[in-house]
Order: structure tokens, then sequence, then C-alpha cells
């Protein structure tokens, strides 16, 4: 057992949900108890889905612990079959099911027979996996499975295509920036006069899978779901791929030189160098902005880095290259991938941190005292409680991390983005720290003291302690609205009584 | 009055339907989320795997960062296949956390997990209990068994067996207690201490005096509870916990509507004096005061139509509330009905029904989420109040929503926050006839 009060990455059946719902038409049924189809919940509020998330529950209850599923879950799946039509129905199992039992695989098969769609079981192991592990190998289940059906059945496109062209693997709901990664990646590549083949699992339907091949390669943009796909991609058809990710100009140019060797080696002859330079110099602003002499005061400013492995490196790789800066340490909770982090950015900051322990992470920033951290919402969090400032550069995320307006971190655009949020991470702690050098704003009680002032009404204890409860954003307001309450009823002692009855009649 | 309150089932207008229980609703074990703020002195502990963290973390959101006196004892591969001993390892969390909190008393709240692998939390407690020097008190909130606000059902279950009695009470320092002239009533059911002032002030302007409440503010404040004590419940979600009172502690069960609204807190009140042979005075005024200064809310309210989806079990009392304020009701889900708990409530509603002239609503217990979609889509109510699940997706259909949960966490009960709930109610309608202008209800491809 291990006393945990909050994770970083979430459990197995939320990254095989994450990635069976983005395709178009395939739904996840998950063999569940009641209560554990939250990840719909975290789809509809964080993505602000407007469509149903194709994910239902095939409810675990007391019947099955005694009696087992039996035609529960072969039901459950051809009802969602008859329903929903959908080209692929994932039964998902979850940490409970998982330790019933039951023959899913059966279940599956039984299914399959009975309906339209094609059925698959998730094969995730819910003790030894997390969320990203599960969704790259989930992606990897069905793509393998689709393309053992093309073969069966001929459908295969060996077949490159005639211009050079690419997928895209690992764009799936409830990723950080994910949608604006995507779009800026769409545009690089259009810029580089290369096709877009398949970006896969968002917006394809499982029956395009069989044109995967016509690429002439791969990208894996985040290391952390799509390398298992693009390995056996590799393996099976020998796909060469790119796992780098297109965040900062350093890395950008690493990235389109990876892509001029892949394209030179299939018989193109191409340079993209004068594309890179016009880029860097021009379109992007992050370097000429590193340059400009307002970013000198950067220089040497301590931070500290922490995240899945993909965000973590970049940032770190920028922060100490781009822009001048010194990172104390980096670190990332993927833990089964710290040897990669660890050559990533050895030699960029004093120190190395992995781990999944929010507490550790939130005593090396006590003691670091960065100017700031950059990291996920549990850090910015950490640097509130600390007043440090904090920039949110990876997932676990809120709401307000699922930006409206386009917010890439990939590709020119994207180091715009990172290097504008740098840039106010630090200011912001310059002028919190300029404030309290001179005695900070002087104007909280101007605004407090408006109304009450004049004929003094007395509160009683109880009452004020009432009102010490309401929370401190409105609690100015009640306390106003009830001494007018009073006032009005010429009552010079507002007791707990009189609170409600204010509340009651004008809503105080 | 009493007499007629008694159930006459064939007499009964009420339907009740039962689906297939394919729906959405939170997993009970988030009933931490506020019980542990109820009780100050407290500490949950919940005995589950990376599921139940991650649902915690996600559903309580910003909660979790101001250091929550709730943990997760996460379940790992040893613990499942038995190679760890269950005892050793809850010693060791214990102690760790009396060491870094200190608290007055560990919940462990069991999940599903702890019940497929049966983990005998029952049994372990007492002993550990003796060894570390802190009481246990043990909870089975698991999605196998129950439904979201249900949790609070069987902590509060657990809690009343943990109530002390008067004897066992002598050797401590006789507080000086006033006693009422009615038996002593004992009030259960987990509402904000301001909530709970006020339906206490609200007895006592009728003479009737609150002997305590299950939950206390502190868990060493639990009230005293001897047999033949009258309990009455405020919420209709805690059935189990008016049993335990009534069989295990020997009290009486104080059935009545529950104070949700003008009309269910006027009948609470009523229902608790005509026990306690008092003669209520000017509550029909209260009442009537209460509901002009509703006015501006109920305008908006009349002859509008209302869908509850169904998934927290305070339904019945909010459709019974708002037929009152003039809305016509379709269809209450609920997860799980009661009859005999909410005997009393269901009462009002068919009396309610009858006395606006409505029809009288279908209930559906355990709903099916995907059938309710399509009657939601011939039926195009008004307003549907549902979870968040379906909460987006139904508004880029046109169609306004409320999510159930914050009837949850807000304070709903006695005349006080009547205002509050129309509040609620209300919102999706003035919000969205604010933005009347913009000339597009749909917001999806289809249809």
């Amino acid at each position: 057992m291990k006393l945990a009060y909050w994770m970083y990455a979430g459990p197995a059946h939320i990254g095989t949900l994450r990635v069976a719902s983005s395709f178009k038409n395939v739904h996840a049924i998950m063999h569940a108890p009641l209560g554990d189809d939250y990840f719909n919940v975290m789809n509809s509020m964080l993505e602000r889905e407007r469509d149903f998330t194709p994910v239902t529950a095939s409810v675990v209850d007391r019947h099955v612990l005694a009696r087992g599923s039996q035609e529960k879950v072969v039901s459950n799946i051809t009802r969602k079959d008859s329903e929903e039509q959908p080209d692929l129905i994932v039964l998902t199992p979850t940490c409970t099911s998982s330790i019933l039992q039951e023959d899913l695989q059966n279940f599956v098969n039984r299914a399959s027979l009975e309906s339209k769609a094609d059925v698959l079981l998730a094969d995730v192991n819910h003790y030894r996996v997390n969320e990203f592990q599960a969704a790259d190998k989930t992606l990897e289940q069905i793509v393998e499975f689709y393309l053992l059906k093309a073969i069966k059945y001929n459908t295969l496109s060996r077949e490159k295509s005639s211009t050079p062209s690419v997928n895209i693997i690992g764009s799936f709901c409830l990723g950080f920036h994910n949608q604006h990664d995507i779009s800026e990646l769409k545009k690089l590549f259009r810029d580089l006069d290369i096709n877009i083949n398949l970006i896969l699992p968002g917006t394809i339907s499982v029956n395009e899978l069989k044109n995967l091949p016509k690429a002439w390669f791969n990208i894996v943009p985040y290391r952390e779901t799509g390398l298992l796909t693009a390995e056996y991609l590799k393996k099976e058809f020998k796909m060469p791929y790119i796992s780098r990710s297109p965040i900062g100009v350093i890395e950008i140019a690493s990235f389109i030189r990876e892509i001029q060797s892949i394209l030179n080696q299939q018989g193109l002859n191409t340079s993209f160098e004068e594309y890179i330079h016009q880029q860097t110099k021009f379109i992007s602003q992050s370097s000429w902005f590193s340059r400009s002499i307002d970013c000198q005061n950067l220089t040497g400013k301590r931070a500290v880095v922490f995240g899945d492995s993909t965000h973590a490196s970049a940032i770190t790789k920028i922060l100490c290259r781009e822009m001048g800066i010194h990172v104390s340490w980096a670190g990332t909770y993927c833990k089964n991938d710290a040897e990669w982090f660890r050559n990533e950015v050895e030699g960029l900051c004093d120190n190395v941190v992995i781990t999944e322990d929010h507490s550790l992470i939130a005593d090396l920033i006590a003691k670091t005292e960065p100017s700031a951290i950059f990291g996920t919402q549990m850090e910015r969090h950490i640097g509130k409680r600390l007043n440090i400032p904090c920039g949110v550069i990876s997932s676990p995320v809120h709401i307000q991390n699922f930006p409206l307006s386009y917010k890439p971190f990939m590709g020119y655009e994207g180091t715009n983005q990172i290097a504008d949020l740098v840039y106010n991470s630090f200011t912001l702690g310059m002028e919190d720290h300029l404030l309290e050098l001179f005695g900070g704003h002087d104007t909280t009680d101007a605004l407090t003291n408006t109304l009450s002032a004049e004929d003094q009404i007395r509160w009683s204890t109880e009452a004020m302690q009432e009102l010490k409860k309401i929370p401190g954003f409105v609690r100015g307001k009640i306390k106003r609205n009830t001494e007018k309450f009073a006032r009005e009823r010429n009552l010079l002692e507002i007791k707990l009584e009189t609170m409600y009855e204010a509340k009651e009649t004008v809503g105080a | 009055m009493n007499s007629k309150l008694n159930i006459e089932p064939k007499e009964s207008l009420l339907t009740f339907e039962c689906e297939t229980g394919n729906y959405h609703t939170f997993c009970p074990i988030s009933c931490v989320a506020w019980l542990y703020q109820k009780i100050e002195d407290s500490f949950f502990l919940v005995i589950g795997t990376k599921t139940c963290g991650y649902f915690l973390q996600n559903a309580m959101g910003v909660m979790i960062f101001s250091e929550p006196r709730y943990a997760m004892a996460e379940l790992e591969e040893g613990d499942i296949s038995a190679k760890l001993s269950d005892y050793e390892e809850l010693k060791r969390l214990c102690l760790q956390i009396k060491k870094d909190r200190n608290p007055s008393v560990i919940f462990w709240i069991g999940t599903c997990t702890t019940e497929i692998i049966k983990m005998d939390l029952e049994g372990i407690a007492p002993k550990l209990e003796s060894e570390i020097g802190l009481p246990i008190v043990v909870a089975r909130a698991n999605g196998l068994d129950y439904a979201f606000t249900q949790g609070e059902d069987t902590v509060l279950a657990a809690m009343a067996q943990k109530c002390p009695e008067t004897k066992t009470l002598l050797n401590k320092d006789n507080q000086q207690k006033i006693t009422p002239n009615h038996p002593p009533l004992i009030l259960f059911g987990s509402v904000p201490d301001a909530v709970a002032n006020q339906l206490t002030l609200e007895l006592k302007y009728q003479g009737v005096m609150v002997s305590g409440w299950l939950p206390a503010k502190r868990y060493t404040e639990l009230p005293v509870i001897d047999e033949g004590y009258y309990v009455c419940g405020v919420n209709p979600y805690l059935s189990r916990t008016a049993t335990t009172l009534m069989r295990r502690r020997k009290t009486k069960l104080i059935g009545a509507p529950f104070p949700i609204g003008p009309d269910g807190t006027r009948a609470w009140i009523e229902k608790i004096c005509s026990v306690f042979n008092i003669q209520p005075l000017g509550l029909e005024e209260r009442e009537q005061k209460i509901w002009l200064s509703l006015e501006e809310y109920l305008e908006l309210l009349v002859n509008k139509s209302v869908f509850f989806m169904g998934d927290n079990l305070l339904e019945i009392s909010l459709a019974r509330f708002l037929i009152r304020c003039g809305m016509v009701v379709h269809e209450i889900g609920i997860p799980y009905m009661d009859k005999r708990y909410q005997s009393n409530e269901l009462l009002l509603l068919e009396k309610t029904c009858l006395e606006m002239g409505v029809h009288i609503p279908l209930i559906v217990e355990k709903p099916d989420n995907y059938k309710q979609l399509e009657r939601i889509r011939e039926l195009k109510p008004d307003l549907v109040i549902t979870g968040m699940a379906h909460a987006n997706p139904l508004e880029a259909r046109g169609i306004n929503t409320k999510w159930s949960v914050e009837f949850t966490f807000a304070q709903i009960h006695g005349f006080t926050n009547s205002r509050d709930v129309l509040e609620l109610v209300t919102r999706p309608l003035r919000r969205n006839g604010s933005l009347q202008q913009l000339a597009w209800n749909s917001y999806t491809l289809d249809n």
C-alpha cells in the first residue's frame, strides 16, 4: 500500500479510453462498477466536447460479483452495436474488473460473432502500466489489428504516395495543447511540401488505417504515446520514424533536418536549410527576443522544470540553450522513460529528478527557491503557496489549459508562445518582488472603507463568527448588504438571525 | 394528521419504473469531499486503486491542493495477491497519518477492490484502533452497491454506532444540559454548519430543541443517542443511517418530507411538531413570506418543463419543490428509491401534483441514460437536470441543462436557502435568455 494524495498520471483505462474514443466511430465499453465512467465528465468538461463521449459502462455490481457477468457484457456490446453502429468496440477492463479474472476475451469472441462492429479487448495490465503506457499500447493494438485485417483481405495499400507524405501518430483527446500543436504541424508540413497521409487516432476512422503504409515516414510528436506504433510500423513495413518533438527553435531545426535526411534517403534531393534559416530568424520571434536587451535580465535566473518527458525535456533545452536561464533541476514523472530523459537533459541542468511523488517535488522547490517554476498544475499550486510564479508546461492540467485561442507549443508559432510564457512568468515574479520592496499596493483600505464606516452597527460574536466562515471574496458584499438591511430596520446589533433574515429577504 | 400520512399502496397515484441501471453518476467515495470538511478533526483514508484516486483528484478539482485531510491507501499488486499483510500495511499508513496530521478519528472508506478481494476492514479496525490509540470508523462506500450521495449514508450509518450513550458518559463531568419538554431529538445528515444552525433555530422558534446532530462539527462532539430518542433525517439518501438508528440504537424515526424548499421545510417542521404534540405557530406566514421573496424566480419557472436524469437521490424532493413553483416535471430519474424512508416525501409529491393540477411524473429507478436521451429528444424539456457527462452535449443540441452535482454542494435546506435552489435552477434559463440575440441554438454538425 502506498499513501497517495495526488498522482501525475492516471490509471491505465484512462489511456485506453483516450485513444479509443479519439478515433471516429469507435465505442469503448468499460467493464467497471458504477461511477467509474468519470472519463466522460473529464472529456465533456475539459475539452468542452459537444458530442456525447462514446464510452459506456457495462456495470459491475453485486450480482456480477456473485454470479459473473454472464450475458451482460455480450449483450451490452451487441446493444451498442445496433444503437450506434460503430466500426469498432473496445472492451476496456478497469482495475476492479481485472481482479475479477473473468474471461473477457471469451465475451469479446462471442460478441464479435453477433455484432457488425469489430470487437477488441484492450490488452493492458492495470497494476503495471499508467495512463500513457496504456494509451501507447492500445494505439498499437488497434493499428496492428487493422493492418493484419487488411493483409488478410488483401486491401492493404503498400504503394508509397507519389509525393512525400507523413503520418502523425499520437493526436488524441485530453492531450496538453494537442489540437493547437497538430494545426501547427500541419502548417509546418505544408511549408515543407509534405502531404499528411493520416493523423491518428484523432480525426480518422479505423477503416483508413490500411492506408498507413502509404506514407514515406512517421512522426511521434509526443514520445509518451505513439512509440510502440511507430516501432511496429518500422518493423513490419520498414517505415522510418522521428520521435524528436519539434519544440523550441533548435529542436525544430533538428527535427526538420531529420525529415530532410529521411526524404533524401528515399530518393529525393531536397534541402530545408534556407527554410530553417528564414523561419528561425524572421517568422519565429523567439530567437531575436532572446537576443533583445529585455531578455538580458533573465540571464542566470534560476528555474526548475517538471512534467512529462516530452515537455520537461523540451522546456529545459529552451531555457538553457535559447534563453540563458539556469535550470537548477529538471525532472519527469514518466519513470518508464527515465533513461531517455536523463540523456536528453544531462549537462543542461544541475540535477535530474525522476519521481511520481508530488510532495518530494514540493520540498525540492522550497529548498531550491527558484525565480520561476515550469511544471504541471500541481507545481503551479506549490508555487502559489511559496509565492513563486509558475508557467504550466505539461499535463496534468485544468480547464484553463484548454485555451480557446491558438496556443501551440510545437513549431515556430509554438516558440513564440513559449517565449511569452517564460518571460511573463519571470516579470511577474519581478513585479511582485518590487511591490514587496516598496511596501505593496496600498489601496485595500480605500476599497473596503466605503459604506459601513459611519453609524457603527454592532455584530454579535456568533454573527461575526458566521461572517468569517463566508469565503473572502464575497464576505465584504454580504457584510455591507446585511448592515444595510439592519440599518433599514433600525437594528443596532446584527445577530445570527438577522443574517439569515437578510439572506431570505434580500438575498444578502 | 399523523394517521393521514400512512401509505396506502393501492391508493397511490405514483408510478414507478425500473430500467437497466446504465446511467452516469459519481462514485460514492466522493462523499469524503464534503465529509472531511464537515467533520473538522477527521481524516479519511480511501483504500482503493489509482482509479479511485484519479476520480477524487479530478472530481474534487481545486480542493485537493489545500492539504485536504484525506488520502488514498493505494493498493499495489502485492496487496491484491495477498503477498503483503493488510493489517501491517494499514498500520504503517495509519501511524504515519497520526504522526503527520494527528486527527481524532480515521475513516476507512472501503472500495470496490476491497470488496472483491474481501479485505476484512471491519475485522482489522478494532484491533488496530487499540494499538494506535485512535478510533477507526469503517464505511463501505463502493460503486458495486451504491451511488454518489449514498456514500454519506454508509459513513453516517457507521458513525451512528459510535455515538456515545448517557450511561457510558457518567464519569465525564456532567455538563449542564437544558432538558427539553419533549423527548430528545437528534437530526441526521451532513449539512454545512450554517445550515445546521438555521434548521436548529427554525425548530427552536416552535419550541423544539435539537439535542444533537449526526454528524457534529467534530468527531469528539458526536451526540449522545439513547434508546427511545427521536431521530429525523434532513437528506433523502440516508435510509441505511435511519435503519441503523432504529434497529441498532433503538430510536424512533420521525418520517417526514425533507426540508428542501419552503413547502418541504414547513412540512418537515410540522411533522416534527406533530410528533411532539406541539402546535406550530406562524409557520404558514413564514412560508408565505419566503414564497413572496421568490417571486422573481417563480416568474421564470412557471409552466416550464423539467427532466431529472437522476444521479444523487435528491430528485424526489427537488421535483416536488419545482412542481410547487409551477413547473411541469416529465420524469424523475433516481438511482435508488427507498419507498419507506421517503414515504412522506412521496406523499407530499403526490399531494403537490394534485393541488397544482399537473400530471404525476413517472419515477424511474436505475435509469438508462441512452433511453432517457431518446425521451429527452422527443419531449424537448425546458430544462434537464443531469450530470456533467451529458450537460455540454445537451447544451450543444439546444437543451438547457443544470449540473445535478451542484445541488449536493450548495446550501439547499430550510426556508433560508430556498432562494439558492432556485438560483441554481434558473441560472441556465437566465443565462440562455440573455444569449437569445445570438440567434442560433444548435452547436453540432448533426441535426
